[in-house]
Protein backbone atom coordinates (compact mmCIF):
# COMPACT_ATOMS: atom_id res chain seq x y z
CA UNK A 1 0.00 0.00 0.00
CA UNK A 2 2.64 2.70 1.02
CA UNK A 3 4.24 1.49 -2.52
CA UNK A 4 1.26 2.53 -4.23
CA UNK A 5 1.17 6.31 -2.44
CA UNK A 6 4.91 6.87 -3.14
CA UNK A 7 4.74 5.80 -6.81
CA UNK A 8 1.93 7.79 -6.96
CA UNK A 9 3.21 10.90 -5.11
CA UNK A 10 6.99 10.32 -6.92
CA UNK A 11 4.78 10.71 -10.29
CA UNK A 12 2.13 13.56 -9.27
CA UNK A 13 1.47 14.79 -12.53
CA UNK A 14 1.23 11.40 -14.35
CA UNK A 15 -1.04 10.44 -11.07
CA UNK A 16 -3.36 13.35 -12.57
CA UNK A 17 -3.51 12.83 -15.94
CA UNK A 18 -4.91 9.25 -15.35
CA UNK A 19 -7.07 10.38 -12.18
CA UNK A 20 -8.60 13.59 -14.83
CA UNK A 21 -9.26 10.53 -17.37
CA UNK A 22 -10.59 8.12 -14.92
CA UNK A 23 -13.38 11.18 -13.63
CA UNK A 24 -13.98 11.61 -17.28
CA UNK A 25 -14.86 8.15 -18.03
CA UNK A 26 -17.09 7.96 -15.12
CA UNK A 27 -18.88 11.64 -16.55
CA UNK A 28 -18.96 10.70 -19.96
CA UNK A 29 -21.01 6.94 -18.82
CA UNK A 30 -22.95 9.18 -16.36
CA UNK A 31 -23.68 11.50 -19.08
CA UNK A 32 -24.83 8.69 -21.47
CA UNK A 33 -26.65 6.37 -19.40
CA UNK A 34 -28.47 8.62 -17.04
CA UNK A 35 -28.92 11.60 -18.02
CA UNK A 36 -29.40 10.24 -21.59
CA UNK A 37 -26.53 12.85 -23.48
CA UNK A 38 -28.96 16.09 -22.39
CA UNK A 39 -25.94 17.01 -20.18
CA UNK A 40 -22.70 17.09 -21.18
CA UNK A 41 -20.46 14.81 -20.00
CA UNK A 42 -17.69 17.54 -19.56
CA UNK A 43 -20.11 19.94 -17.49
CA UNK A 44 -20.73 16.42 -14.76
CA UNK A 45 -17.00 16.12 -14.64
CA UNK A 46 -16.20 19.89 -14.27
CA UNK A 47 -19.24 19.82 -11.57
CA UNK A 48 -17.43 16.02 -10.30
CA UNK A 49 -14.21 18.00 -9.62
CA UNK A 50 -16.25 20.88 -7.79
CA UNK A 51 -17.78 18.16 -5.38
CA UNK A 52 -14.62 16.49 -4.61
CA UNK A 53 -13.00 19.61 -4.10
CA UNK A 54 -15.81 20.13 -1.25
CA UNK A 55 -14.87 16.72 0.26
CA UNK A 56 -10.86 17.05 0.03
CA UNK A 57 -11.14 20.44 1.26
CA UNK A 58 -13.03 18.95 4.26
CA UNK A 59 -10.89 15.82 4.59
CA UNK A 60 -7.48 18.11 4.77
CA UNK A 61 -8.65 21.71 5.72
CA UNK A 62 -6.95 23.32 3.02
CA UNK A 63 -7.42 25.45 0.23
CA UNK A 64 -6.91 23.95 -2.29
CA UNK A 65 -9.28 20.98 -2.97
CA UNK A 66 -8.22 17.35 -3.88
CA UNK A 67 -4.81 19.15 -4.66
CA UNK A 68 -4.45 18.84 -0.65
CA UNK A 69 -4.23 15.29 -0.78
CA UNK A 70 -0.33 14.02 -0.60
CA UNK A 71 -1.04 11.39 -3.81
CA UNK A 72 -3.03 13.71 -5.87
CA UNK A 73 -0.73 16.92 -5.51
CA UNK A 74 -0.44 16.31 -9.57
CA UNK A 75 -4.25 17.84 -9.78
CA UNK A 76 -2.54 21.57 -8.20
CA UNK A 77 0.07 21.45 -11.36
CA UNK A 78 -2.22 20.04 -13.80
CA UNK A 79 -5.56 22.60 -13.40
CA UNK A 80 -2.81 25.47 -12.18
CA UNK A 81 -2.36 28.56 -13.45
CA UNK A 82 0.37 27.79 -15.76
CA UNK A 83 -1.17 24.95 -17.56
CA UNK A 84 -4.48 26.31 -17.69
CA UNK A 85 -3.01 29.57 -19.29
CA UNK A 86 -1.04 27.58 -21.80
CA UNK A 87 -4.05 25.41 -22.85
CA UNK A 88 -6.63 28.76 -23.67
CA UNK A 89 -3.24 30.52 -25.26
CA UNK A 90 -3.51 27.24 -27.45
CA UNK A 91 -7.34 27.43 -28.48
CA UNK A 92 -6.37 30.24 -29.71
CA UNK A 93 -5.37 28.65 -32.93
CA UNK A 94 -8.99 27.80 -33.62
CA UNK A 95 -10.28 31.96 -33.78
CA UNK A 96 -11.53 32.56 -36.68
CA UNK A 97 -10.35 36.33 -36.81
CA UNK A 98 -13.11 37.34 -39.02
CA UNK A 99 -15.54 36.35 -36.91
CA UNK A 100 -13.34 37.39 -33.41
CA UNK A 101 -12.75 40.99 -35.27
CA UNK A 102 -16.48 41.50 -36.08
CA UNK A 103 -17.23 40.84 -32.14
CA UNK A 104 -14.31 43.26 -30.77
CA UNK A 105 -16.39 46.71 -30.27
CA UNK A 106 -18.89 45.07 -28.73
CA UNK A 107 -16.78 42.42 -26.32
CA UNK A 108 -14.68 45.69 -24.85
CA UNK A 109 -18.53 47.20 -24.26
CA UNK A 110 -19.36 43.66 -22.58
CA UNK A 111 -15.92 44.01 -20.27
CA UNK A 112 -16.99 47.17 -19.40
CA UNK A 113 -20.20 46.27 -18.19
CA UNK A 114 -19.13 43.42 -17.05
CA UNK A 115 -16.57 45.20 -14.47
CA UNK A 116 -19.09 48.06 -13.11
CA UNK A 117 -22.35 45.70 -12.94
CA UNK A 118 -21.41 43.02 -11.04
CA UNK A 119 -19.57 45.79 -8.38
CA UNK A 120 -22.76 47.91 -8.29
CA UNK A 121 -24.61 44.61 -6.43
CA UNK A 122 -21.84 43.59 -4.60
CA UNK A 123 -22.03 46.96 -2.97
CA UNK A 124 -25.45 46.75 -2.53
CA UNK A 125 -25.59 43.36 -0.71
CA UNK A 126 -22.62 44.52 0.97
CA UNK A 127 -24.57 47.69 1.92
CA UNK A 128 -27.72 45.31 2.68
CA UNK A 129 -26.18 42.98 5.15
CA UNK A 130 -25.60 45.89 7.32
CA UNK A 131 -21.54 47.14 5.95
CA UNK A 132 -21.14 50.90 6.12
CA UNK A 133 -17.55 51.78 5.22
CA UNK A 134 -15.99 52.49 1.97
CA UNK A 135 -13.18 50.09 2.15
CA UNK A 136 -15.76 47.41 3.09
CA UNK A 137 -18.17 48.22 0.70
CA UNK A 138 -15.95 47.98 -2.21
CA UNK A 139 -14.23 45.38 -1.51
CA UNK A 140 -17.00 43.00 -1.55
CA UNK A 141 -18.02 44.91 -4.47
CA UNK A 142 -15.03 43.95 -6.14
CA UNK A 143 -14.94 40.17 -5.07
CA UNK A 144 -18.00 40.46 -6.55
CA UNK A 145 -16.04 41.05 -10.28
CA UNK A 146 -13.98 38.20 -9.75
CA UNK A 147 -12.07 36.20 -6.71
CA UNK A 148 -9.00 38.25 -7.62
CA UNK A 149 -10.26 41.65 -8.10
CA UNK A 150 -11.72 41.18 -4.69
CA UNK A 151 -8.68 40.75 -2.24
CA UNK A 152 -6.20 42.85 -4.93
CA UNK A 153 -8.97 45.92 -3.98
CA UNK A 154 -9.30 44.80 -0.36
CA UNK A 155 -5.36 45.38 -0.43
CA UNK A 156 -5.12 48.22 -2.11
CA UNK A 157 -7.49 50.22 0.23
CA UNK A 158 -7.02 48.68 3.51
CA UNK A 159 -10.03 46.47 3.94
CA UNK A 160 -9.83 44.24 7.01
CA UNK A 161 -9.20 40.44 6.87
CA UNK A 162 -12.35 38.76 7.49
CA UNK A 163 -14.00 41.26 4.82
CA UNK A 164 -11.36 40.49 2.03
CA UNK A 165 -11.94 36.74 2.56
CA UNK A 166 -15.59 37.06 1.91
CA UNK A 167 -14.72 38.86 -1.02
CA UNK A 168 -12.47 36.19 -2.12
CA UNK A 169 -15.58 33.98 -1.60
CA UNK A 170 -17.84 35.76 -3.38
CA UNK A 171 -15.53 36.02 -6.39
CA UNK A 172 -14.80 31.80 -6.01
CA UNK A 173 -18.70 31.31 -5.92
CA UNK A 174 -19.34 33.14 -8.79
CA UNK A 175 -16.96 31.32 -10.74
CA UNK A 176 -18.37 28.04 -9.06
CA UNK A 177 -21.85 28.93 -10.68
CA UNK A 178 -20.96 30.26 -14.13
CA UNK A 179 -18.91 26.70 -14.16
CA UNK A 180 -22.29 24.92 -13.23
CA UNK A 181 -25.14 27.19 -14.81
CA UNK A 182 -23.54 28.31 -17.99
CA UNK A 183 -24.78 24.70 -20.15
CA UNK A 184 -28.29 25.18 -18.31
CA UNK A 185 -28.69 29.13 -19.47
CA UNK A 186 -26.98 28.64 -22.47
CA UNK A 187 -29.90 27.84 -24.88
CA UNK A 188 -31.98 30.67 -22.78
CA UNK A 189 -29.36 33.29 -23.50
CA UNK A 190 -28.39 32.48 -27.34
CA UNK A 191 -24.91 31.31 -25.84
CA UNK A 192 -24.18 29.34 -29.79
CA UNK A 193 -22.20 31.87 -31.78
CA UNK A 194 -18.70 33.51 -31.32
CA UNK A 195 -20.25 36.92 -31.00
CA UNK A 196 -22.18 36.01 -27.78
CA UNK A 197 -19.26 33.79 -26.80
CA UNK A 198 -17.15 37.15 -26.34
CA UNK A 199 -20.00 38.95 -25.11
CA UNK A 200 -19.92 36.27 -21.91
CA UNK A 201 -16.63 36.43 -21.70
CA UNK A 202 -16.27 40.15 -21.07
CA UNK A 203 -19.30 40.28 -18.70
CA UNK A 204 -18.74 36.56 -16.50
CA UNK A 205 -15.19 37.99 -16.38
CA UNK A 206 -13.88 35.07 -13.71
CA UNK A 207 -11.67 32.73 -16.51
CA UNK A 208 -12.01 29.94 -14.77
CA UNK A 209 -15.78 30.27 -14.64
CA UNK A 210 -15.82 31.37 -18.51
CA UNK A 211 -13.52 28.54 -19.59
CA UNK A 212 -15.24 25.66 -17.31
CA UNK A 213 -18.90 27.07 -18.19
CA UNK A 214 -17.71 27.46 -21.92
CA UNK A 215 -15.99 24.29 -21.93
CA UNK A 216 -19.53 22.16 -20.83
CA UNK A 217 -21.51 24.24 -23.08
CA UNK A 218 -20.05 23.56 -26.42
CA UNK A 219 -16.07 23.15 -27.00
CA UNK A 220 -15.25 25.32 -30.42
CA UNK A 221 -17.49 29.15 -27.92
CA UNK A 222 -14.18 28.37 -25.19
CA UNK A 223 -11.45 30.69 -27.50
CA UNK A 224 -13.64 33.24 -28.29
CA UNK A 225 -15.00 33.62 -24.46
CA UNK A 226 -11.37 33.38 -23.12
CA UNK A 227 -10.17 36.26 -25.62
CA UNK A 228 -12.25 38.95 -23.74
CA UNK A 229 -12.56 37.07 -20.24
CA UNK A 230 -8.44 37.59 -19.86
CA UNK A 231 -8.90 41.28 -19.72
CA UNK A 232 -11.38 41.63 -17.09
CA UNK A 233 -9.41 40.70 -14.20
CA UNK A 234 -6.76 43.15 -15.65
CA UNK A 235 -9.78 45.82 -15.90
CA UNK A 236 -10.95 45.19 -12.55
CA UNK A 237 -7.92 45.40 -10.83
CA UNK A 238 -7.32 48.62 -12.53
CA UNK A 239 -10.66 50.20 -11.50
CA UNK A 240 -12.32 48.77 -8.44
CA UNK A 241 -9.37 50.06 -5.90
CA UNK A 242 -9.14 53.55 -7.98
CA UNK A 243 -12.39 54.76 -9.81
CA UNK A 244 -15.48 52.48 -8.17
CA UNK A 245 -13.70 53.23 -4.67
CA UNK A 246 -13.61 57.30 -5.42
CA UNK A 247 -17.08 56.91 -6.55
CA UNK A 248 -17.91 54.84 -3.52
CA UNK A 249 -16.52 56.80 -0.79
CA UNK A 250 -17.97 60.10 -2.59
CA UNK A 251 -21.45 58.77 -2.71
CA UNK A 252 -21.86 57.31 0.81
CA UNK A 253 -19.98 61.00 1.74
CA UNK A 254 -17.10 59.49 4.41
CA UNK B 1 7.99 18.43 -35.74
CA UNK B 2 5.38 18.70 -32.52
CA UNK B 3 7.81 20.81 -30.68
CA UNK B 4 7.93 23.34 -33.05
CA UNK B 5 4.21 23.74 -32.33
CA UNK B 6 4.72 23.26 -28.64
CA UNK B 7 7.26 26.04 -28.62
CA UNK B 8 6.33 28.39 -30.92
CA UNK B 9 2.62 28.35 -28.28
CA UNK B 10 5.39 28.51 -25.15
CA UNK B 11 7.01 31.60 -26.75
CA UNK B 12 3.58 33.32 -27.11
CA UNK B 13 2.66 32.13 -23.92
CA UNK B 14 5.82 33.87 -21.96
CA UNK B 15 5.52 36.72 -24.29
CA UNK B 16 2.60 37.54 -23.69
CA UNK B 17 2.52 37.15 -19.72
CA UNK B 18 5.99 39.16 -20.32
CA UNK B 19 3.92 41.91 -21.96
CA UNK B 20 0.65 41.74 -19.45
CA UNK B 21 2.94 42.28 -16.36
CA UNK B 22 4.64 45.29 -17.92
CA UNK B 23 0.76 46.55 -18.85
CA UNK B 24 -0.37 46.04 -15.54
CA UNK B 25 3.28 47.85 -14.31
CA UNK B 26 2.21 50.83 -16.71
CA UNK B 27 -0.68 51.20 -15.23
CA UNK B 28 0.03 50.78 -11.83
CA UNK B 29 -1.92 47.81 -11.33
CA UNK B 30 -1.08 44.20 -8.73
CA UNK B 31 -2.16 42.23 -11.39
CA UNK B 32 -1.33 41.08 -15.12
CA UNK B 33 -3.41 43.03 -17.54
CA UNK B 34 -4.54 40.58 -20.45
CA UNK B 35 -1.69 38.60 -20.52
CA UNK B 36 -3.60 35.52 -21.94
CA UNK B 37 -5.52 37.58 -24.26
CA UNK B 38 -2.20 39.27 -26.02
CA UNK B 39 -0.38 35.85 -25.80
CA UNK B 40 -3.69 34.76 -27.90
CA UNK B 41 -3.57 37.79 -30.46
CA UNK B 42 -0.23 36.86 -31.39
CA UNK B 43 -0.19 33.20 -31.77
CA UNK B 44 -3.25 34.31 -34.09
CA UNK B 45 -1.06 36.49 -35.82
CA UNK B 46 1.81 33.56 -36.09
CA UNK B 47 -0.47 31.09 -37.60
CA UNK B 48 -1.67 34.00 -40.65
CA UNK B 49 1.93 34.98 -40.95
CA UNK B 50 2.33 30.81 -41.66
CA UNK B 51 -0.85 30.01 -43.20
CA UNK B 52 0.31 33.14 -45.80
CA UNK B 53 3.62 31.69 -46.44
CA UNK B 54 2.99 28.28 -46.77
CA UNK B 55 4.78 27.45 -43.35
CA UNK B 56 2.02 25.65 -41.18
CA UNK B 57 3.43 22.00 -41.43
CA UNK B 58 1.48 18.97 -39.76
CA UNK B 59 3.54 18.46 -36.90
CA UNK B 60 3.32 22.57 -36.31
CA UNK B 61 -0.48 22.09 -36.43
CA UNK B 62 -0.27 18.48 -33.95
CA UNK B 63 1.92 20.26 -30.93
CA UNK B 64 -0.32 23.60 -31.03
CA UNK B 65 -3.54 21.07 -31.24
CA UNK B 66 -2.93 18.68 -28.73
CA UNK B 67 -2.84 21.71 -25.91
CA UNK B 68 -5.57 23.12 -27.08
CA UNK B 69 -7.65 20.16 -26.83
CA UNK B 70 -6.45 18.95 -23.28
CA UNK B 71 -8.24 22.33 -22.32
CA UNK B 72 -11.21 20.32 -20.82
CA UNK B 73 -9.08 17.73 -18.55
CA UNK B 74 -7.12 20.72 -17.31
CA UNK B 75 -10.47 22.52 -16.74
CA UNK B 76 -11.52 19.92 -14.85
CA UNK B 77 -8.30 19.37 -12.81
CA UNK B 78 -8.70 23.41 -12.09
CA UNK B 79 -12.88 22.61 -10.59
CA UNK B 80 -10.92 19.74 -8.33
CA UNK B 81 -8.39 22.41 -6.42
CA UNK B 82 -10.88 25.16 -5.70
CA UNK B 83 -11.35 26.21 -2.72
CA UNK B 84 -15.31 25.14 -2.37
CA UNK B 85 -15.58 25.07 1.26
CA UNK B 86 -14.91 28.53 1.56
CA UNK B 87 -16.90 29.69 -1.04
CA UNK B 88 -19.91 27.50 0.76
CA UNK B 89 -18.99 28.22 4.54
CA UNK B 90 -19.31 32.41 3.42
CA UNK B 91 -22.88 32.38 4.11
CA UNK B 92 -25.70 34.10 2.66
CA UNK B 93 -23.54 37.44 1.72
CA UNK B 94 -21.54 35.34 -0.51
CA UNK B 95 -24.59 33.39 -2.09
CA UNK B 96 -26.89 36.14 -2.72
CA UNK B 97 -23.78 38.85 -3.97
CA UNK B 98 -22.44 35.63 -6.05
CA UNK B 99 -25.58 34.35 -7.58
CA UNK B 100 -27.01 37.95 -8.08
CA UNK B 101 -23.84 39.06 -10.27
CA UNK B 102 -24.35 35.61 -12.39
CA UNK B 103 -27.78 36.22 -12.91
CA UNK B 104 -27.55 39.48 -13.74
CA UNK B 105 -24.49 39.31 -16.17
CA UNK B 106 -26.49 36.31 -18.04
CA UNK B 107 -29.69 37.83 -18.74
CA UNK B 108 -27.29 40.77 -19.87
CA UNK B 109 -25.46 38.73 -22.47
CA UNK B 110 -29.13 37.66 -23.56
CA UNK B 111 -29.94 41.49 -23.85
CA UNK B 112 -26.53 42.25 -25.47
CA UNK B 113 -27.26 39.48 -27.88
CA UNK B 114 -31.06 40.48 -28.96
CA UNK B 115 -30.23 44.00 -29.35
CA UNK B 116 -27.67 43.04 -31.63
CA UNK B 117 -29.72 41.25 -34.18
CA UNK B 118 -28.88 37.38 -34.93
CA UNK B 119 -25.95 36.06 -36.12
CA UNK B 120 -24.73 32.75 -37.26
CA UNK B 121 -24.49 30.07 -34.59
CA UNK B 122 -21.15 27.95 -34.51
CA UNK B 123 -23.43 24.83 -36.06
CA UNK B 124 -24.47 26.94 -39.27
CA UNK B 125 -20.53 28.22 -39.05
CA UNK B 126 -19.45 24.88 -39.81
CA UNK B 127 -21.99 23.54 -42.07
CA UNK B 128 -21.31 26.83 -44.15
CA UNK B 129 -17.47 26.18 -44.34
CA UNK B 130 -18.07 22.31 -44.69
CA UNK B 131 -20.53 23.37 -47.85
CA UNK B 132 -17.21 26.08 -48.96
CA UNK B 133 -14.30 23.65 -48.45
CA UNK B 134 -15.98 21.45 -51.50
CA UNK B 135 -15.54 24.66 -53.19
CA UNK B 136 -11.70 24.52 -54.58
CA UNK B 137 -11.21 28.02 -54.20
CA UNK B 138 -8.14 30.38 -52.14
CA UNK B 139 -9.65 32.18 -48.29
CA UNK B 140 -6.70 34.67 -47.46
CA UNK B 141 -5.66 33.59 -43.57
CA UNK B 142 -7.41 30.37 -43.45
CA UNK B 143 -6.82 27.01 -43.17
CA UNK B 144 -9.18 23.71 -44.42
Amino acid sequence: MTMIFHILAANSLITAFAAVGILMWISGAISKYLTFGRIHGSAIAIMLGLVLAFFGGLATGGEKGVADLPALTGIGLMGGAMLRDFAIVATAFEVDVVHARKAGLIGAVALGLGTVVPFILGVFVAAAFGYTDAESLTTIGAGAVTYIVGPVTGAAIGASSPVIALSIATGVFKAVIVMIGTPFVAGMIGLNNPRSAMVFGGLMGTVSGVSGGLAATDRRLVPYGALTATFHTGLGCLVAPSILYFTVRAIIGS
Amino acid sequence: MTISGVALLAICTLLGGLLGDLLGVALGVKANVGGVGIAMMFLIAVRLWLVRHGLLSRGLNTGVEFWGSFYIPIVVAMAAQQNVVAAAKGGPIVVIAGAGAVAVCFAMVAMIGRLSGRIETMDEIEAREAIEANVPHFKSGRVG
